[in-house]
């Protein structure tokens, strides 16, 4: 991690400055809960705070659908902040004085970590539809290679917002041993089918854009960018509160009158485009990654395994779980949150659970909301405690 | 909501709750009680409250709580059965939409309940009517009539008598009192300013 910034650029109070992404190289095959096997991958992630001498101070960021391992601080100068960075810094709810924190981008994703976008050692193409489906159990087992690496048997706490609340879900399960805290955050025990539903229009969008070529767009030089945008627009649609909508663009028109044709007429329209186009062209998501995470989301199930029993699925955990829903999240709504919760209590297990008031839907995890920093950073602060008594 | 006398209340339902009992508090405020009983009897504590402020409070003082309004909560649904040794509420029933439903789920998810609540039939409650002709304002009951939150205020009486209905045992009843302890046990629907009620089901309820 570096903090320095350069002479003639402040970056705003309590940032980490710039901070640099590493590369940890697994040279042995993985094998994936679909059956398929990758030979090697890698995972780009990075660090934020020190270490502490007995690794008990160790906290693990899972991200979300278009998330990555850059949660906070800067790579540049001119680049955006990580896409945590509100929560996570000196002095912020997971405060780098006193934890060290781990971004780590996962397999399957586009920003550098092994994905559809590699290259495919046994063909030397890059993999595009070939690449195999990724679950959260398998998130966990590579995250769990990085812990390793780092010398970090247990964490102080995984956290994650959204499919990231779902990893942290199955890393209770899957290894209850490495971790003493999990922070759930506007997530689910499960999608439900109108959540799949979503999903899935997603998909056919980017798989019936003609320039999808069957996933090898690569090949032909191209990209998928309608497919994508249309994609995204709903994704972010759905993102959003009818009531934020409702007060950010109303019924608005953009030039003042009705033209009666299928032009840009309502602000919303122009917003929703805008969105869109931004997602498939600059940010450059990968439209292989975008249908691969949306099969993740379909895929968590904990519960499957145990007859649909949550409780069940839940009854080795070890970890004091934190559980937070937003009000106007319709997505992953607070009732959603509920269940988690109250298979928890009824497993047994220790957690809180709390409705955080907010207009912005799905979408208020990530932004600014003074009682869920304060909330967030008295739970943190309770973790902290634990180590540093 | 809250009336002052906490800390007398804590001192006095201590005796009530086994060591390393299952608790859960409803109303439980910044966890006050909760982080208290886990002090002096290492009790498995949880927590419900509805103020956000308050949950925050919980938090710093290391009680697990969800956040709930207790008058739309279906706490059977929630815990199941039987699921704490002792449900307790402070200062809380008299401010629910229904008590007699609250308290029917306190000893459906808990084997015993403990509930305390001012006394409306506290003499000088009564004196207050009777001489001034205007609703009792005093330290226990310190809200006007127009904003009191305390929309079910009772007499210890009425409370007894709701347990009869009910078939809920009474296992045993505390007062906290300005007067002299023996007179506020005695007649103590007159003298006692605050009851604590410990109860449970009763025989083939």
């Amino acid at each position: 991690m570096t903090t320095a910034s350069p002479k003639d650029f402040t970056f705003s109070e309590n940032s980490l400055g710039l901070v640099t992404p590493q590369t940890l190289v697994v040279n042995e095959p993985l094998t994936l809960v679909c059956g398929a096997t990758l030979p090697s991958y890698q995972l780009v992630y990075e660090t934020y705070g020190t270490l502490n001498r007995d690794a008990s101070n160790a906290v693990l960021i899972c991200h979300a659908l278009s998330g990555d391992h850059h949660a906070a601080g800067y790579h540049s100068t001119s680049d955006a902040a990580g896409w945590w960075d509100h929560y996570i810094g000196p002095n912020k709810a997971i405060d780098t004085n006193r934890f060290f924190v781990v971004g780590v981008n996962n397999i399957g994703s586009c920003r550098g970590s092994t994905g559809p976008a590699s290259i495919n050692p046994e063909t030397n193409q890059a993999y595009g539809p070939d690449f195999p489906m990724v679950t959260c159990r398998d998130w966990v087992v590579t995250q769990a290679k990085l812990a390793d690496t780092l010398g970090i048997d247990q964490w102080a706490a995984v956290v994650g917002g959204s499919l990231g609340g779902m990893q942290v879900q199955q890393w209770a399960i899957d290894l209850p041993d490495r971790l003493r805290h999990a922070v759930i955050i506007a997530s689910a025990p499960k999608l439900s089918a109108q959540n799949i539903a979503f999903n899935e229009v997603a998909r056919q969008a980017i798989m019936k854009d003609p320039d999808f070529h069957g996933g090898r767009f690569l090949a032909h030089n191209t990209l998928p960018k309608q497919g994508l945008m249309l994609a995204r627009m709903l994704g972010h649609l759905t993102y959003l509160s009818d009531d934020l909508m409702g007060t950010k663009f109303g019924r608005e028109l953009r030039t003042g009158s009705l033209k009666y044709n299928y032009e840009v007429e309502f602000q919303v329209e122009s917003y929703l485009r805008y969105q869109g186009e931004k997602f498939a062209t600059k940010m450059n998501f990968d439209a292989n990654s975008y249908l691969l995470m949306t099969k993740a989301l379909d895929y968590f199930d904990p519960a499957r395994e145990h007859d649909d029993d949550l409780v069940a699925a839940l009854s080795h955990i070890k970890a004091e779980s934190l559980v937070v829903s937003f009000t106007s999240d319709w997505r992953f709504s607070p009732a959603r949150s509920l269940e988690i919760t109250r298979a928890l209590v009824q497993a047994g297990k220790r957690v809180t659970y709390t409705e955080v008031e907010s207009e912005h839907g799905h979408d208020a995890f990530l932004l600014p909301n003074s009682y869920y920093e304060q909330l967030f950073g008295a739970y943190m602060n309770r973790i902290a405690r634990e180590f540093s008594a | 909501m809250k009336a002052h006398h906490l800390k007398a209340e804590f001192d006095l339902l201590l005796d009530w709750i086994p060591q390393g009992a299952r608790v859960l508090d409803l109303g439980c405020g910044n966890g006050e009680l909760l982080a208290y009983l886990s002090t002096h009897k290492q009790v498995k504590a949880v927590g419900l409250e509805m103020d956000p402020l308050a949950i925050i409070g919980s938090i710093d003082n290391g009680v697990d709580v969800m956040q709930a309004d207790l008058n739309s909560s279906n706490l059977v649904d929630l815990f199941g059965e039987n699921a704490f040794d002792v449900v307790l509420t402070t200062q809380t029933v008299q401010a629910m939409q229904r008590p007699d439903q609250l308290i029917d789920s306190m000893i459906t998810v808990g084997k015993r309940a403990i509930v305390t609540f001012p006394n409306f039939g506290y003499w000088r409650n009564r004196l207050q009517i009777v001489r001034d002709g205007k609703m009792p304002v005093s330290e226990a009951l310190p809200h006007q009539w127009y904003d009191t939150p305390n929309t079910h205020l009772c007499t210890f009486s009425d409370f007894e008598q709701l347990c009869t209905d009910k078939n809920i045992a009474i296992i045993e009843q505390r007062v906290l009192g300005k007067e002299l302890g023996f007179i506020a046990q005695l007649i103590p629907n007159l003298f006692g300013e605050v009851a604590l009620y410990h109860i449970e089901k009763g025989f083939g309820n």
